[in-house]
């Protein structure tokens, strides 16, 4: 069973630039982001969230966003896809690079959980 | 009660209202949010109504859920996965029953799901709440709408993004409570509230 990572922020850089990092350090990783609105404008896209489930090839994903609405839609998505998907309150950046990381590793999912428990802010 | 034709003469007014006071509402959210909230919603508003244009909806469950479907797709914010949520829970309620009170408290339930809070967050919820209660009595007035919506000002916020400010959000009317005001005002005018 693979494990993937999903990258929800309400601006496209963000997202994009989330990836870049988690890239260099988790080749093999599948990392799918949805950043912005349709429009690419500031917000969330329940469309671009549905794309980026649909798009990672991992068989579980692990999604992290970064504000409210994020949250929301993530949690909408989430009801609509038939993946397995965990979602967690926790600090956008250093938690999605601990997970693409660990993924990275071969780390199995309790562990990976583990050391993202520390890191929930929200 | 809601038929499909209370629905569509209801979202119909709340789609013209939205995008007259789209800038007002744009406003509200700039002291407390990303001053959006307008402008967001107007994007719902017209998606909508490009929906019920291109498909006259078969039946009232049919209405709710376009309704809905374009809330959550085009408004693209806090609001969208709410009001589409709500929207989306009367759908299915509405395959049961016709009756306003039970739908909107459906609506409210889907609200509070989706986004955690609960009255006194200085959120779209403290204007849902008094209504669900107002109409499950069959007496909802423009004036138990409006005295929710000016209630919301003192409020310090706790949920979404004007939780950000803290104390600084004290004083300002939420954005999402004077959008669901409208959306009530609306009700009430199309005859659904009974
Ligand atoms: N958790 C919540 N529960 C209920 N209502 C909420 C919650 N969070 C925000 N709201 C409502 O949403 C309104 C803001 O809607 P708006 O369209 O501006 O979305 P937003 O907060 O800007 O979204 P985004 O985070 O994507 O930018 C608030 O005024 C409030 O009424
Ligand atoms: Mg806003």
């Amino acid at each position: 069973m693979s494990l993937g990572v999903v990258v929800v922020s309400h601006v496209p850089d963000i997202a994009a630039g989330i990836k870049t990092l988690l890239t260099q350090i988790a080749a093999d990783v599948s990392i799918t982001i949805a950043g912005g609105t349709d429009d690419d404008e500031v917000g969330t896209s329940i469309n671009k969230i549905q794309r980026a489930f649909t798009e990672n090839t991992a068989d579980e994903l692990l999604a992290f966003y970064d504000l409210g609405s994020a949250k929301m839609n993530l949690e909408m998505a989430m009801d609509l896809s038939d993946k397995t998907i965990h979602l967690y309150n926790t600090a956008l950046i250093e938690s999605a690079y601990t997970a693409a990381a660990l993924i990275q590793a071969g780390t199995d999912l309790a562990e990976i959980e583990a050391q993202l428990a520390p890191l929930k802010i929200k | 009660m809601l038929t499909t034709d209370i629905i569509l003469t209801w979202i119909h007014d709340f789609d013209k209202k939205i995008s007259e006071k789209k800038d007002y509402l744009s406003e509200l959210d700039t002291p407390i949010g990303d001053g959006d909230h307008g402008n967001n919603l107007a994007r719902g508003a017209e998606a909508i109504e490009a929906a019920l244009n291109k498909e006259t909806p078969a039946d009232a469950t049919a209405a709710l859920r376009a309704i809905a479907m374009a809330l959550v797709s085009k408004v693209g914010g806090a609001s969208g996965a709410l009001y589409g949520t709500a929207f989306l829970e009367m759908a299915k309620t509405s395959r049961d029953t016709t009756k306003t009170a039970d739908l909107l408290a459906a609506g409210l339930a889907g609200l509070q799901k989706r986004g955690g809070a609960t009255t006194g967050e200085k959120t779209m919820i403290d204007v849902w709440a008094p209504v669900v209660t107002a109409t499950k009595g069959g007496q909802l007035t423009q004036k138990i709408i409006d005295d929710a919506v000016a209630a919301t000002k003192p409020m310090r916020a706790t949920k979404g993004r004007a939780s950000y400010v803290g104390d600084s959000s004290i004083g300002h009317l939420d954005p999402g409570a004077v959008s669901s005001g409208y959306l009530f005002t609306s009700l009430l005018e199309a005859g659904g509230a009974k």
